[in-house]
C-alpha cells in the first residue's frame, strides 16, 4: 500500500469513527445562533417560541423535515445511538462522494509536479 | 416532539428567519462566488489531491456533528473554514464547506433550503475567506514551526467563526423577519460575538490538532505549508549544482 493510500484510509477511518460513534456524545444544548435567536422570546418546554420578539419568532418548518434522515436520525430506527451513527456515516460518505466527485471532475489533467 | 439532540445546529439559519429578497440575494452572491471558486480550484487539484480534498469535506461533515459545550446551556461546533483553508487552500476549502452545508440542508433538514444562500455565504465563503486572510498574514510573521502553525490555526478559527456570525447579523439587519423589540440588534450582535468567540476557540483547538497531525504525516498535503516550502526550495536547489561542480 502506498503512503498516500495509507493516509487516505487512515483519514477515512477517523471520519467514520467521528461521524458514526463520537457523534453520539455531542452536546444537546442549543448552539450559539439558536441561543441568541431565542433572546427576547418566551419558549415552552419543547423549545418552541410562544411569546415575545426574537430572531426565531417567525421560524418555519424545514421543507424536507420529513425526509428519511431529517435531524440526523434514520426513519424506522428507534435506537438513538444507532440512528445518529448511521446518519453520520451516511452523511460523511455522501459528502465524500459528492465533494470528491466534483473535485475529480474539475481537477487539472496535467500531473502537477511537486 | 422536539427532544432530538441535533434539532438545529450552530450557525445554520432556519427557514423564515430571513426574508425572501435577502435569501435570494445571498443565494445569487453565493452561486457566483462558488462558480469562481470552481474555476480557481482547477489548478490546485490533480489526481493526487482531488480525493484528499473530498476527504477534507467528509471530515468537516463529521466534525460539524460534534457539538461541544461553550457556556451553561449553550453549545457550538466547528464550522470548518479555517481547517479547510489550512489544508486545501481558500478556493477548494470554500467548496468543501459549501458541499457540507448543501448535503446538511437537503438530506438532514439542517439549515433551511431557502436559507442555503445565506448559510453558504456566511460559513463557506465569509468564514473561509476570513480564515485565509489571517493564515496568509500570520504565517509570514510567526515562526515557521509547529507552534506557529498551531497559533495560526487557533487565531484563524476564532476570526473565521466571528466573521461568519457577524455576516449573519448583517443579513438579519438587511432582512430579518421579526422586528426586534425586547432585544435590539446591537445586543444580538454582542451576544453572537461572545458565544462565537468561544465556539471559535473550541474550533481552533480541533483545527490545530488536525492540521498538526496531517503536517506530521504528510506536510506536502498541508496547503498552508506548501507556500513556505517553495520559499525554502531555492537554498537546497542551489547547493546541489554547487556540490556537483566541486566534484
Amino acid at each position: 500500500m502506498t503512503r498516500k493510500n495509507r493516509l487516505f484510509l487512515g483519514g477515512l477511518l477517523a471520519v467514520l469513527l467521528l461521524a458514526g460513534v463520537v457523534s453520539n456524545f455531542a452536546s444537546g444544548a442549543p448552539d450559539g445562533l439558536e441561543s441568541v435567536a431565542a433572546k427576547g422570546c418566551v419558549l415552552d418546554e419543547a423549545g418552541e417560541v410562544i411569546d415575545g420578539t426574537c430572531i426565531a419568532r417567525n421560524t418555519e418548518e424545514h421543507e424536507l423535515g420529513d425526509s428519511p434522515f431529517a435531524d440526523y436520525a434514520v426513519r424506522g430506527i428507534d435506537n438513538d445511538y444507532l440512528a445518529t451513527g448511521l446518519s453520520g456515516v451516511t452523511g460523511a460518505l455522501l459528502t465524500l462522494a459528492i465533494a470528491g466527485g466534483i473535485f475529480w471532475l474539475i481537477r487539472s489533467r496535467r500531473t502537477v509536479k511537486e | 416532539m422536539h427532544i432530538d439532540r441535533m434539532d438545529v445546529v450552530a450557525l445554520h439559519i432556519q427557514n423564515g428567519v430571513l426574508n425572501g429578497p435577502v435569501s435570494i440575494g445571498f443565494a445569487l452572491l453565493a452561486a457566483m462566488l462558488l462558480a469562481i471558486a470552481v474555476i480557481r480550484s482547477r489548478r490546485h487539484l490533480d489526481d493526487r489531491l482531488a480525493p484528499m480534498a473530498g476527504l477534507v469535506a467528509a471530515f468537516i461533515f463529521a466534525v460539524q456533528m460534534l457539538n461541544f459545550p461553550v457556556l451553561p446551556g449553550v453549545s457550538g461546533h466547528l464550522v470548518g473554514g479555517a481547517l479547510a483553508a489550512l489544508l486545501v487552500g481558500p478556493w477548494v476549502g470554500a467548496l468543501c464547506v459549501a458541499v457540507v452545508l448543501i448535503v446538511q440542508a437537503l438530506v438532514f433538514a439542517d439549515g433551511g433550503v431557502s436559507a442555503i444562500g445565506p448559510n453558504v455565504t456566511n460559513m463557506a465563503l465569509v468564514g473561509t475567506a476570513a480564515a485565509y486572510a489571517l493564515i496568509a498574514l500570520l504565517l509570514r510573521i510567526l515562526p515557521r514551526n509547529a507552534a506557529g502553525l498551531a497559533v495560526t490555526a487557533v487565531i484563524a478559527s476564532v476570526v473565521s467563526v466571528l466573521a461568519a456570525a457577524m455576516s449573519f447579523v448583517l443579513q438579519y439587519a438587511l432582512g430579518g423577519t421579526t422586528q426586534l423589540e425586547t432585544v435590539g440588534l446591537g445586543e444580538v450582535a454582542a451576544a453572537m460575538a461572545g458565544t462565537h468567540i468561544l465556539i471559535g476557540i473550541g474550533e481552533g483547538l480541533i483545527t490545530a490538532t488536525t492540521v498538526a497531525t496531517v503536517a506530521k504525516v504528510r506536510p506536502d498535503l498541508v496547503y498552508a505549508l506548501r507556500g513556505l516550502r517553495r520559499d525554502e526550495i531555492p537554498a537546497p536547489a542551489q547547493r546541489v549544482p554547487a556540490a556537483g561542480g566541486v566534484a
